[in-house]
């Protein structure tokens, strides 16, 4: 974890009110896990007053790319930073997913040696930022991916080609059907589970809102799939020290910051 | 002349720093910016990102006697220009402070100063006690503000609103312990330099100030608190008149040394402080934000000294042009 100053590559708008920034972050390549994030100071106010947390999107030799969607001040800010411009970033924090130990333990052929997974991601809104990052080292990995997007509306679908391209079978659904499934990317999910033998069933990796993670763990838990989620709470320092991200585990309150922001769905007592 | 320009520089170092240094009761502080409990945890949290060798103090998060796990989150919330929370004193308890935070806090170079809380009388006097045992402490500071806990020994919301029990618990703490004791007030009071005189009086070394300000913040969406603890206490720049009202009050009321906080950003507002009376000053929201704040704010009072060729930070303290 440091503090830098970090300069814009560039900030390019990919869809409706959803963009992808890239900062120049020399040397921080093999340092960021998927998972892991940023929490990037967006102007030199008190408007906002806080740092904003970003999940590591792309992770580059040039830099870290981060894709956002705007839905307030900081996030509008940060929308109108151009090439060349300064963030003050600290990072990268927290845990990342832990997808090594994941595929290890769902290799049954007991030899010790990581054999190939089909893992299922499960995105919603602005949680589909880590999860490709997270695809891409999974299908360098040689695993198989299972990408379920779910979005409001076709407009605010992104990444669908990306997980395409890197050979996932991708599910979309959109609350108003205008594209793939209507309805929540939890019933389309549980449907797949509950109607194919299809492989989606060694490992669940999730990242959304707390209503859907939270829908997503009661799955895993039916269809005994290991799943880890990727949690939000507020952040302010988002280095384990102001103690404000507190979320409820079996194991009593912990950080999302710092011992997150990726959990067991099975530890997490949900609100 | 390699020697000499040598043994210059080595000078001008001393007397700039000199210049910085100042005392809080037994305490030597080499200069006056000092991290707020709470926010800066028990130093091991942020040591990748400042260099703690560097400030004047640091105050630990406040510890209680036992283990208490904090409110419900959410904990924190962003208004303009300041930060609510409640996060409650989650802290693991004075054994796993000892033998937890105590072995990083040894290794520091600069004066400890341990933040205590209790419910009871009995509680603050086992904590002062055990801590008075550990040689890297070196002061305490007493809580008596936290918004987010009760006290048994007060009917008030908090121990620093009630005069009565203010005096009482420093009084009992003043005689468990010669380590310099500094009393934490809350600016939810009706006139605090009262009660700031009742802390002196009963033998604390030094006053610190302010605590948050009780505050809460309700969503429309969910008609909800934003607080899982409904009410917290806001920090950050939306204090800081609030807080210096309250530091000049309190330092024309007593003699000992005021230590001034909230909504310290850069040194500009430090200074402030200081010309309202404080002898130091506590860096706290800052510290979430620009992790560096507290060594920027000491690199700018140095050269505001050096501009208006002051000689020491003492001479600046209380001197407000009225
Ligand atoms: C670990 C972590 C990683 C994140 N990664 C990404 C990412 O990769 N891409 C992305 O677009 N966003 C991400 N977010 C969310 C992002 O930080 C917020 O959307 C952003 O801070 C909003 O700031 P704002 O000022 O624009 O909006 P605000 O005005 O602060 O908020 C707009 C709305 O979003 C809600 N909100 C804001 N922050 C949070 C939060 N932390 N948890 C729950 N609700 C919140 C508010 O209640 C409000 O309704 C992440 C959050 C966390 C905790
Ligand atoms: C997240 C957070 C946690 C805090 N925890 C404590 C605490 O444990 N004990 C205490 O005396 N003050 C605590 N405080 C109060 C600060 O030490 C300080 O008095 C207050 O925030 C005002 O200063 P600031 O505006 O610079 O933050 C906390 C403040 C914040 C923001
Ligand atoms: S944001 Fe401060 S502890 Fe997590």
């Amino acid at each position: 974890m440091k503090q830098f100053k970090a300069k814009v590559i560039s900030n390019k708008k990919i869809a409706k009110d959803h963009y992808i920034l890239s900062f120049k972050a020399a040397g921080l390549r093999k340092k960021v896990k998927p998972g892991q994030f940023f929490n990037v100071k967006v102007n030199n106010s008190y408007k906002p007053l806080l740092r904003k947390p970003f999940g590591a999107h792309k992770i580059t030799r040039k830099g870290i790319e981060i894709l956002y969607k705007v839905v307030g001040e900081a996030t509008e800010i940060l929308s109108t930073k151009k090439k060349g411009d300064v963030l003050d970033v600290l990072g990268p924090l927290g845990n990342g997913f832990d997808f090594k130990s994941t595929a290890h333990s769902s290799a049954k052929t007991g030899t010790g040696s990581p054999q190939p997974v089909v893992a299922t991601l499960v995105a919603g809104g602005h949680g589909v930022a880590p999860l490709a990052a997270l695809g891409k080292e999974l299908s360098d990995a040689g695993h198989k991916l299972s990408v379920f997007i779910g979005a409001r509306s076709k407009k605010e679908v992104v990444c669908e080609k990306d997980f395409r391209k890197i050979g996932a079978k991708v599910f979309v659904a959109t609350e108003d059907g205008s594209k793939g499934y209507k309805g929540l990317v939890t019933n389309l999910l549980k449907n797949k589970l509950r109607h194919t033998t299809y492989d989606i069933r060694d490992t669940i990796y999730a990242c959304g809102p707390n209503p859907m993670l939270k829908e997503v763990a009661k799955l895993a838990k039916r269809y005994k799939i290991p799943c880890q989620v990727s949690l939000e709470e507020y952040i302010a320092c988002g280095t384990g020290t102001c103690l404000g991200c507190a979320v409820k585990t079996r194991s009593g309150y912990r950080l999302v910051c710092k011992d997150g922001p990726v959990f067991d769905a099975k530890e997490i007592i949900w609100r | 002349m390699e020697m000499k320009k040598g043994h210059m520089t080595h000078d001008t170092r001393t007397r700039d720093n000199a210049a910085l240094e100042v005392s809080i009761g037994k305490l030597r502080l080499k200069n006056p910016v000092i991290l707020a409990s709470g926010t800066a945890g028990f130093g091991k949290e942020i040591k990748d990102l400042i260099d703690i060798n560097k400030l004047g103090a640091i105050v630990t998060k406040t510890i209680t006697l036992n283990k208490r796990e904090g409110n419900p989150p959410p904990r924190i919330v962003e208004t303009p220009s300041g930060l609510l929370n409640s996060i409650g004193l989650d802290n693991d308890g004075l054994k796993d402070f000892c033998f937890k935070k105590v072995p990083h806090l040894e290794r520091l170079k600069i004066p400890v100063i341990v933040s205590i809380a209790g419910d009871s009388t009995e509680e603050f006097l086992k904590l002062t006690r055990e801590l008075s045992k550990i040689k890297c402490v070196k002061a305490l500071e007493i809580n008596l503000s936290c918004p987010n806990v009760i006290h048994k020994g007060t009917k008030c919301r908090f121990l620093a609103q009630d005069k009565i029990a203010v005096r009482k618990i420093i009084k009992k703490i003043r005689k468990t312990t010669s380590l310099t004791l500094i009393a934490k007030l809350s600016p939810n009071v009706t006139d605090i330099g009262a009660i700031a005189k009742e802390a002196q009086k009963a033998g604390s070394d030094a006053i610190s100030l302010i605590n948050t300000y009780p505050g809460m913040l309700v969503d429309t969406d969910t008609m909800k608190p934003k607080l899982g603890n409904i009410t917290g206490g806001l920090s950050g720049p939306a204090i800081k008149p609030l807080a210096l009202k309250c530091v000049w009050d309190v330092y024309n009321t007593v003699k000992i040394p005021v230590i001034g906080m909230g909504g310290i950003m850069d040194w500009r507002d430090a200074i402030e402080f200081i010309l309202s009376g404080a002898s130091a000053v506590q860096v706290g929201t800052a510290n979430f934000i620009n992790p560096r704040a507290p060594l920027e704010i000491i690199k700018g009072i140095k050269e505001y000294l050096g501009k208006r060729k002051i000689k020491s930070i003492k001479s600046l303290v209380g001197k407000l042009r009225t």
